[in-house]
């Protein structure tokens, strides 16, 4: 405690830390988005002939769409043909050697905390580093390679393990299942590709660190993880941007196959850049995760969305194998000007099948948080049973806390429960701290953490005090 | 040790301390009696720090200006206040937010924080002293515990934090008297030569378990009377009906039942 205690003062003098930008070498293509950019991107990877096909016939799709507009968001027009659509650094790192890594993307991880050189890496977890668009480095490959788990690039997965890709990419979220999650299949750059082999425990923690460097691009990434029968596997995802006037937009998307008596536990903590106090700036953060549980899988989402403008995400899970089993934890902090609509769809298929939900939403300044979920039981899905619990906590008195559960069950034996509340941080709670002697500040962060307890706990080890630490300073200032 | 002089605090228009005198030496133990309503946990709250009153008067801790400093400052300064009504923060386990707490005033005084093996030993001597159940530093501060638990781990945080003077505002209202037993007998293994205690109270039952060098008689927002033990023993028997009807002139009166 001592010691976060510290770290918290230490960094009072800048509330977003990660806000530098690196002076990197980028290859940028023209803003706008057609077909022309599509080929452009697919043959700029290499792609093989059904990967730009699939492509195309995203872009065609998505031409057709429009956003979304029944979240909770007041949303600034996006003017779609005026971003960059491709940004690489322009010095090709060889992804096998460490040694390789440019120096200056190697400073700017060891910046943000997140040190490439296997030696000194935090131990038994394995880095995708991501920048702007491209996987710049992977570590710990020969380890996995061992227990035969791959895990790399999306685009090297696209070269080396073209028929993996091929099977599952789309299978999940297919490409025309909303607007954002077309623009991503048209013009996804990269991410990671995880694959664990029939009944294999991936050795190690695996992890993707996500950074927007360059000015007006987008970022697509798109991530699959996909787990044999038996197979195990922990994932972690991270994610930092400069401080900009501009907002930028991220469209990524998520797939995860769970095949039979699999498991998979997929961990977010989202700090892209939330704009200033005035609202100026920010990740527009437009993401579509879904998995799909086989007979006896297990799928679990453990996301702390402290950054971004704009948070749209419903990681979700298609419980389709009989007695498989989904599970939501969410905690959601939107301070200054964020605005937050999360929350998950639990679709019950398979009989027997098991969904829980617990999210978190905290707000503050002019903060407006809304959970929206879905737990949907099929005609199919015998004895399905759900519990979800919703908390709110308001820290100001202009924020907002929404909670919009839809329950929709075909199903009679089904059982549902549904647990709302809302509170605020009281006088006497601080008041108590105060009078053992914690500054405002450490108790109201400490009282906060404790409203989150449950979700922390579902986080690995070093990502629960990373996210505390997250969101003791997201809540600088929150007080007095 | 405490020196407080004419102490008034008020909500609003509301007058509810009306010029409270009190010195408390180092080691003694001072009782304040009073019926419901009096100002006894306002006294209490005035000296900790609470937000909402308005505060006028001085009150000095070791010549060191309570009425100056915040809540925080006044606890590393050395005041514990124990609760009436204890509050509960779900979510953060006793371990962690009584370490919080001690490690906060050490370092406000300067001192090393104590390490996670040190702490364990501090809080296991804490615990056993109001016999407090080892899965207690696990839970969550106050949350789901029983009246009793919630005022036995005011003790243990009294104990933890080792105060140069500790005010327990009613730590006896809503105890069984096996609990006051326990609770008394860990009061009692906290004083010293160097710690003051203001134990505030309703009945005189608990100074049996705690025995004062001093009791006082808050009424109406002033002390009325002072004397030792015997003060107590006798509210026990005649009530506060001596000075709640005409208190300005009690301290002069004989006081019912005595001997004329």
């Amino acid at each position: 405690m001592s010691e976060t205690l510290r770290s918290i003062k230490e960094m009072s003098e800048a509330s977003y830390e990660y806000g530098f930008s690196t002076d990197l070498d980028t290859d940028i293509a023209p803003p706008g988005l057609n077909e022309d950019i599509v080929r452009l991107i697919s043959s700029k990877k290499n792609e093989p002939e059904w990967l730009l096909e699939w492509r195309l016939k995203a872009y065609e799709a998505w031409k057709t769409m429009d956003e979304p507009d029944w979240a909770k968001l007041n949303i600034a027009p996006i003017d779609y043909q005026a971003l960059s659509y491709w940004a690489a650094p322009k010095k090709k790192p060889v992804l096998d050697s460490m040694d390789d890594v440019d120096p200056e993307i190697r400073d700017m991880f060891d910046k943000l905390g997140i040190p490439l050189h296997e030696q000194r890496m935090m131990s038994n977890v394995a880095i995708d580093a991501i920048v702007d668009s491209v996987s710049v480095t992977t570590t710990f490959k020969a380890t996995l390679a061992e227990a035969g788990v791959i895990f790399c690039s999306l685009s090297e997965a696209v070269q080396d393990h073209p028929d993996l890709v091929r099977e599952h990419l789309g299978s999940v979220v297919p490409v025309r299942d909303n607007f954002f999650a077309a623009l991503n299949s048209a013009v996804f750059s990269d991410g990671s590709f995880c694959y664990i082999p029939a009944g294999v425990r991936c050795p190690m923690e695996l992890s993707t660190y996500f950074r927007i460097n360059s000015q007006n691009t987008g970022q697509f990434e798109r991530t699959l993880i996909v787990a044999e029968d038996d197979a195990h596997v922990s994932y972690l995802e991270g994610c930092t941007a400069p401080k900009r006037d501009e907002n930028q937009l991220h469209a990524a998307v998520v797939e995860l196959v769970a095949k039979d008596r699999s498991e998979i536990k997929y961990s977010t903590v989202q700090n892209w850049y939330p704009g200033d106090e005035n609202g100026v700036g920010g990740i527009y953060n437009f993401v579509t995760k879904r998995g799909r549980a086989h007979t006896d899988a297990k799928i679990s989402w453990t996301q702390v969305e402290t950054g971004s403008a704009i948070t749209w995400k419903y990681p979700s899970v298609i419980l389709q194998g009989d007695r498989s089993v989904g599970e939501f934890y969410s905690v959601a902090l939107s301070t200054k000007y964020q605005q937050a609509d999360t929350g998950t769809k639990m679709i019950h298929i398979g009989a027997d099948t098991t969904s829980s939900i617990i999210a978190k939403g905290i707000s503050d300044g002019h903060g407006q948080n809304t959970y929206r979920g879905l737990v949907k039981v099929m005609r199919s899905a015998k004895n399905a049973r759900n519990y979800t619990q919703c908390d709110s906590l308001l820290l100001g008195s202009d924020c907002g806390a929404h909670t919009i559960p839809y329950i929709e069950v075909k199903n009679a034996s089904a059982q549902i429960e549904h647990e709302a509340s809302t509170s605020t941080v009281g006088e006497d709670q601080l008041y108590y701290c105060r009078q053992r002697g914690m500054t405002e500040e450490d108790a109201m962060s400490m009282i906060v953490n404790g409203f989150c307890r449950e979700v922390f706990n579902e986080l690995p080890m070093e990502f629960a005090v990373e996210a505390e630490r997250l969101l003791s300073v997201s809540l600088e200032g929150s007080v007095g | 040790m405490l020196r407080v002089k004419d102490l008034t605090a008020s909500i609003g228009e509301t007058l509810i301390l009306k010029g409270v005198d009190l010195s408390v030496g180092a080691g003694e133990v001072h009782a304040i009696m009073g019926p419901n309503g009096s100002g006894k946990s306002t006294f209490a709250h005035a000296l900790a720090g609470r937000d909402g009153y308005e505060i006028g008067g001085t009150a000095t801790l070791d010549g060191q200006d309570l009425l100056a400093m915040k809540p925080e400052a006044r606890a590393a300064a050395g005041l514990f206040m124990g609760f009436q009504y204890p509050v509960e923060i779900p979510g953060v386990n006793n371990m962690y937010f009584l370490r919080t707490a001690l490690n906060s005033v050490r370092r406000a005084r300067g001192e090393d924080e104590v390490s996670a093996r040190d702490f364990l030993a501090i809080a296991d001597e804490a615990m056993a002293l109001v016999e407090m159940k080892k899965d207690f530093l696990h839970r969550a501060v106050n949350a789901g515990f029983s009246g009793g638990e919630k005022k036995r781990n005011e003790i243990v945080q009294m104990a933890v934090m080792q105060p140069r003077l500790a005010v327990l505002d009613e730590t006896d209202s809503g105890l069984d008297i096996d609990a006051l037993r326990v609770i008394a007998s860990g009061v009692n293994s906290l004083r010293g030569p160097d710690r003051s205690l203001i134990v505030i109270t309703h009945y005189q039952r608990l100074l049996d378990y705690i025995e004062p060098d001093f009791v006082h008689v808050l009424v109406n927002g002033k002390i009325v009377k002072s004397g030792d033990r015997t003060l107590a023993l006798h509210l026990e028997e005649h009530g506060y009906v001596d000075f709640v009807n005409d208190d300005l002139r009690a301290a002069d009166r004989p006081l019912s039942g005595a001997a004329t």
